[in-house]
């Protein structure tokens, strides 16, 4: 099939380089300490962070703190209203994914004896689930205040009629090619997440990942600025 | 960048789905006219001065009129995304066309992105079908370009729908339909490209019941799809793309996946309309209308029946006309036959394409303002008479021309088409061959200069670089030579052969490194793929590399510095591999022999120099490996080929005789087929999944038939229950001529089919074997200059030795499939070429030369027999009845293969010999055949 036209459009009219749009809101779960939706294109997502608090089971103490992530797809997020048994493979790996992802990125030394929840879910999936959770996983655990080394961002990138494409949406994403997931510490320039689907060449896979990362920035942007301007906010809000 | 989705229902499975997609609309797509003020130009196509019209064609107008598009005279067009999407859902083949055109850098046409422009995207309204919808974006973009270039530029949208051209007109856009645009072009040839619309439409039933049909309807109607898909879903139809007899066009197959067997279509109303490849649906009949055929083709059909033509001897299965297995032959004449016939109720997809042939002859209209409407006779005899329309009749009456099929409806005997393109005059060699090409689809197109910037800088030597480089071995110092035709310009195999001090020997097959200069995904490397195989026709070869490699860079030819793919054994004296190595070297060849030549070096006692002394080595060793091959159950066949000499002047052949095979000949197999084995074990080790491979498959013993009767007639048992045991059984059949043996191996090898090309992935091992060479594996190395399949297995071979990357194709095994099919299709296609050559020669040969000589008959049918003339490689009937005629007069033994006069004073049977005439003649003007006669 053909997926990227000779004119250089893809399917839904976007260019190889080209993002969805992007778009996030901080706040969105009063109840918990942190929470963020983020939407890529047609993928929204929304993350609820509690913590840090008290270690629940006291067996899990120790002088770090205790990052859980539960990860899980609405009901109602894909075209055929199918009830999804909470523990799948699938659920299972992601949350294993995203919290090794933040624990990355969690100065965890600071917060001894304490745990952290991080709770995503999927409203809607249109490929890309997995980067757009880490981002509102990100923004949710900016909010509750929780010290961070760095913003974690993350976008997918592919490689599909012998172009890389940038964050590939569910029709490209099924095409069962190349599906490169990173993940990065923007300022640091460091990778915490990179998995991939099928085969690429290695040379290829570095061009990629080159696009992914390029990716991965313009979101750690678009993040920053949705962070202060929640700050000037919030800043406006006590009167300072 | 604005945003916006659309929202499509789809249904999968039977369930309705809505499916959500985002559709982005964009400011940066661009008109493409290099005058325009406001756009981007730099990706600009169409014509520069905004004088010309600006063209916006439609959707049918692209599917129907694709030839007078790719006629020089239409330019300077905007093609729209819609009708690109839509010409893609519709006819595959013709999008390629289109896209052909879109980026030939020759012709103006600019594809326009309709959809996701901001200002030109439509959104479907309420009550609007998906064609209403798509028409009205045709004609916004229309109307967008109009007012984007302003009024100085005139744009005309094309359309032949008269409803979409009133809106058009409505809306102040200039629409025309083609036939009025052709005529304001004012060149007439352009006319006879031009498609009429059919006279009734697809919906014509509900118009037949209304009036008297002043015409007679001649076939039936095809089934609806809705019935054929619920008919197919309840096992009443079946499925399966009809292939019509090459030597019988009133006799098609359809190979059915319900039933596992084949059904056969008999006469041109069962048929109904449907073509050669056309995917159809059939309806079987009941079983008391299953005929049985058995005449040299069916008399009383129309006016067309027509008679078998001469041709040449067939050498498998895949080429030779197909013939009915005769059973019940237990003495039972009126037995049931039991092979299923059918009758075709619909056509799911035509297989519909231009085709080569020429004119009937007529004579000239009077009047009626030029038109004349003529039948045209495609050289394919299996695709029927078409009509067309032309107002050149004197032009093309003696010219070859191509023709592309319209429509055939059921009022009408033939199928209407249009004119596309002459090629030449009849019986004129170069056009002949030409139509050979054409007929095979083989691109005779010269390389483009895309590709040849691919190529080396001439003059190329081997560079210190590739001498240093640790992938490759120097191997200058072996005493390396090789062994082809005479005259070869395309060596790409050579071989050495030493003494070990041990008593073993060491023997090197070295191979062309093609690799080294092809590099995959380069224009060279997918104009390669695409050709598949060079073409070797009686008086020209057609390249599958660009002349320089063929015969410079890449030829081993002798004392020149060549890069080369090794393959080296240590054997032992009585044969035995001890070890294989595979290396990239560098060899210099010592002497580029002929098989004659090296042959009688072999032969010559005298001779005791070092290459006559490794040629006497290697032809021990051949010899051994060739008998324990046979040993092994290898079949020995024998195809009839025959070789012409050309006159190096007019290129008229002069003489022509068969094709001798030498000991030298085989010599150089054996070792060729050793390489290949040796490397499809080390490539499928490497590689178990994505392997090209070449399988034979066993023959089934349907196929056998015809053989196994005839071998009956003469008293002859042959064992087919394995190819050891055919091979055998072949071996003793020692009649009381010499000739006897020769002919039962030519008449087994047509029975077999050819072997292919194939995925390892895609089947099962037990399935990789090669039935005819008796070996469980076997791939193809040893001719990458004149084989892709080669190319592919020296990277296979490369990536296995861990010499370089493995590159990205062999990971999709899908693409890999199509690869090999593509290679089959093309190797095939190569092959009729050669053959149909071969035929054109022959009769260009015999056309001074009637001659008298010695066949046999191989065939008995009930109103002659066929026979086969050893001596020039041919076969063709021999009628004893006038066709059409009663066939009172001669007797049919089917049990015997004879045939006998009534009255008994005369009479023939298969394997007999019989004097023959063979003359050409004329029965028409400009339609010369061979015609064979008994003394």
């Amino acid at each position: 099939m053909e997926y990227v036209s000779p004119e250089g459009l893809r399917l839904d009219g976007r260019r190889p380089m080209e993002m969805r749009q992007i778009r996030a809101e901080i706040g969105a779960v009063s109840k918990a300490d942190g929470s963020a939706i983020f939407e890529m294109g047609n993928t929204k997502v929304i993350a609820a962070v509690y913590g840090p608090r008290e270690v629940q089971n006291r067996s899990q103490i120790s002088n770090h703190a205790l990052v859980r992530c539960e990860y899980s797809m609405a009901n109602f997020s894909t075209g055929d209203r199918m009830r999804k048994s909470k523990g799948d493979r699938r659920s299972t790996e992601i949350s294993l994914v995203i919290r090794q992802t933040m624990e990355a990125a969690i100065l965890t030394h600071l917060l001894p004896r304490s745990q952290i929840d991080i709770y995503v879910q999927v409203l809607q999936a249109d490929g890309g689930t997995r980067s757009a959770c880490i981002n509102a996983a990100t923004l949710a655990l900016a909010d509750a205040g929780i010290p961070m080394r760095d913003l974690v961002t993350s976008c997918s990138a592919g490689y599909l009629n012998s172009t890389s494409l940038l964050d590939l949406n569910y029709v490209e994403d099924s095409a069962g090619g190349p599906d490169v997931t990173l993940g990065i510490l923007p300022k640091l320039d460091k990778v915490t997440l990179l998995q991939m689907d099928s085969k690429l060449p290695i040379d290829i896979l570095e061009t990629v990942m080159q696009l992914a990362i390029e990716g991965c920035k313009a979101i750690a942007n678009y993040i920053r600025e949705i962070l202060l301007e929640n700050t000037k906010q919030l800043e406006y809000r006590r009167g300072v | 960048m604005l945003h916006n989705k659309s929202f499509v229902k789809k249904t999968r499975a039977g369930k309705v789905m809505k499916q959500v997609r985002e559709h982005y609309l964009r400011d940066d797509i661009y008109c493409g006219a290099p005058f325009c003020t406001v756009c981007d130009t730099s990706g600009a196509r169409l014509n520069a001065s905004p004088s010309t019209t600006i063209l916006v064609v439609d959707t049918n107008v692209v599917l129907n009129q694709i030839d007078l598009l790719e006629n020089q005279a239409f330019d300077n067009i905007v093609v729209l995304s819609i009708v690109l999407e839509e010409v893609k859902n519709k006819n595959m083949a013709v999008y390629n066309r289109i896209r052909a055109l879109c980026s030939n850098s020759t012709k103006k046409f600019y594809v326009f992105s309709n959809e996701y422009h901001r200002d030109t995207y439509v959104k479907e309204m309420s009550g609007e079908t998906k064609n209403d919808r798509n028409d009205r974006a045709i004609r916004v973009a229309t109307q967008w370009y109009q007012n984007h270039l302003g009024g100085a530029v005139k744009v005309l949208l094309i359309t032949n729908d008269r409803e979409n051209k009133r809106k058009a007109s409505e809306e102040g856009i200039f629409a025309e339909t083609v036939e009025s645009y052709v005529k304001s072009l004012d060149q007439p040839d352009l006319l006879d490209l031009l498609v009429r619309p059919a006279s009734e439409d697809v919906n014509m039933e509900e118009v037949e019941d209304l009036r008297p049909s002043k015409r007679k309807v001649i076939y039936s109607e095809h089934k609806p799809m809705s019935e054929i898909t619920s008919g197919l879903h309840r096992g009443i139809y079946h499925q399966g793309k009809l292939r019509v007899n090459r030597y019988n066009p009133f006799e098609a197959y359809v190979g059915r996946e319900s039933i596992g067997d084949e059904i056969v279509i008999y006469g041109r109303s069962n048929m109904n309309r449907a073509f050669d490849g056309d995917v159809v649906a059939v309806e079987l009949l009941p079983q008391d209308q299953w005929q049985e055929v058995s005449s040299l083709s069916i008399a009383g059909e129309e006016d067309e029946n027509e008679d078998e033509d001469v041709h040449l001897a067939p050498n498998s299965a895949d080429v030779a006309p197909r013939t009915i297995p005769q059973q019940g032959s237990s003495g039972q004449v009126n037995a049931v036959p039991n092979r299923p016939s059918g009758r075709i109720v619909g056509i799911i997809k035509r297989n519909w394409h231009s085709y080569c042939g020429s004119l009937e002859p007529m004579p000239m209209p009077a009047g009626s303002g030029g038109i004349a409407h003529a039948l045209f006779v495609s050289k394919d005899r299996r695709i029927p008479k078409l009509r067309i329309q032309t107002r050149q009749l004197e032009n093309l009456l003696d010219k070859r021309i191509i023709v592309a099929v319209d429509s055939w409806d059921r009022q009408s005997r033939y199928p209407s088409g249009h004119y596309v393109r002459t090629i030449g005059e009849i019986g004129d060699r170069d056009t002949e061959s030409e139509v050979v090409l054409i007929e095979n689809d083989i691109n005779t197109r010269p390389f483009s200069s895309q590709v040849l910037a691919c190529l080396p800088p001439l003059p190329w030597l081997v560079s210190s670089e590739d001498l240093s480089n640790p992938i490759r071995q120097d191997l200058r110092h072996l005493l390396v030579f090789s062994v082809d035709p005479p005259g070869c310009k395309d060596i790409d195999d050579a071989l050495h052969c030493h003494a070990l001090p041990n008593g073993n020997f060491e023997v090197g097959v070295h191979i062309a490194d093609v690799t080294n200069f092809v590099h995959p995904g380069t224009p060279l490397d997918d104009e390669a793929s695409q050709r598949g195989t060079s073409v070797y026709l009686v008086e020209r070869r057609i390249d599958m590399l660009p002349k320089p490699l063929t015969e410079d860079i890449c030829s081993l030819r002798s004392d020149v510095e060549r890069l080369a793919f090794s393959v080296i054994w240590e054997m032992t004296p009585e044969a035995d591999i001890i070890s294989t190595r595979y290396t990239k070297s560098v060899i210099k060849s010592s002497a580029a022999l002929s098989y004659v030549e090296a042959q009688a070096r072999m032969d010559d006692s005298r001779l005791r120099d070092p290459i006559t002394t490794d040629l006497r080595n290697m032809n021990s060793l051949a010899k051994k490996m060739r008998l324990r091959r046979i040993e092994r159950g290898a079949l020995t066949l024998a195809s009839a080929e025959v070789k012409f000499q050309i006159d190096t002047e007019t290129h008229d052949p002069l003489d022509i005789g068969m094709y001798q095979i030498r000991e030298a000949n085989q010599m150089v197999e054996e070792f060729m087929l050793a390489a290949n084995v040796s490397v499809a074990e080390q490539i499928l080790k490497s590689f178990s999944l994505c392997s090209l491979l070449r399988r034979h498959p066993t023959p089934t013993r349907e196929m056998l038939e015809p053989l196994l009767q005839t071998a009956a007639a003469v008293g002859l048992h042959l064992d087919v229950s394995s190819s050891k045991a055919l091979a055998d059984s072949l071996d003793h059949a020692v009649g009381d001529d010499p000739y006897f043996n020769k002919l039962i191996r030519i008449l087994a090898t047509r029975c077999m089919s050819q072997a292919v090309y194939f995925c390892s992935g895609d089947l099962s091992p037990p399935e990789y074997h090669h039935y005819g060479l008796a070996a469980p594996l076997y791939t193809h190395f040893t001719s990458p200059i004149r084989r892709y399949a080669d190319v592919i297995v020296h990277r296979l071979l490369a990536a296995s030795l861990g010499i370089s990357k493995l590159p990205s194709v062999f990971q999709d095994r899908l693409q890999l499939s199509s690869i090999a099919d593509n290679l089959n299709y093309r190797h095939r296609n190569g092959q009729y070429a050669g053959r149909a050559s071969v035929e054109l020669h022959t009769l260009i040969y015999f056309r001074k030369r009637p001659t008298d000589t010695e066949a046999r008959i191989v065939k008995i049918r009930s109103n002659g027999f066929f026979v086969f003339v050893p001596k020039y490689g041919i076969e063709g009937p021999i009628y004893l009845t006038k066709s059409g005629k009663g066939n009172g007069e001669w007797y049919v033994d089917e049990q015997q293969q004879k045939i006998k006069r009534m009255d008994g004073s005369l009479s023939y049977s298969v394997l007999q010999t019989v004097q023959i005439h063979m003359e050409v003649v004329e029965p028409q003007p400009n339609r010369p055949k061979l015609q064979l006669t008994l003394i």
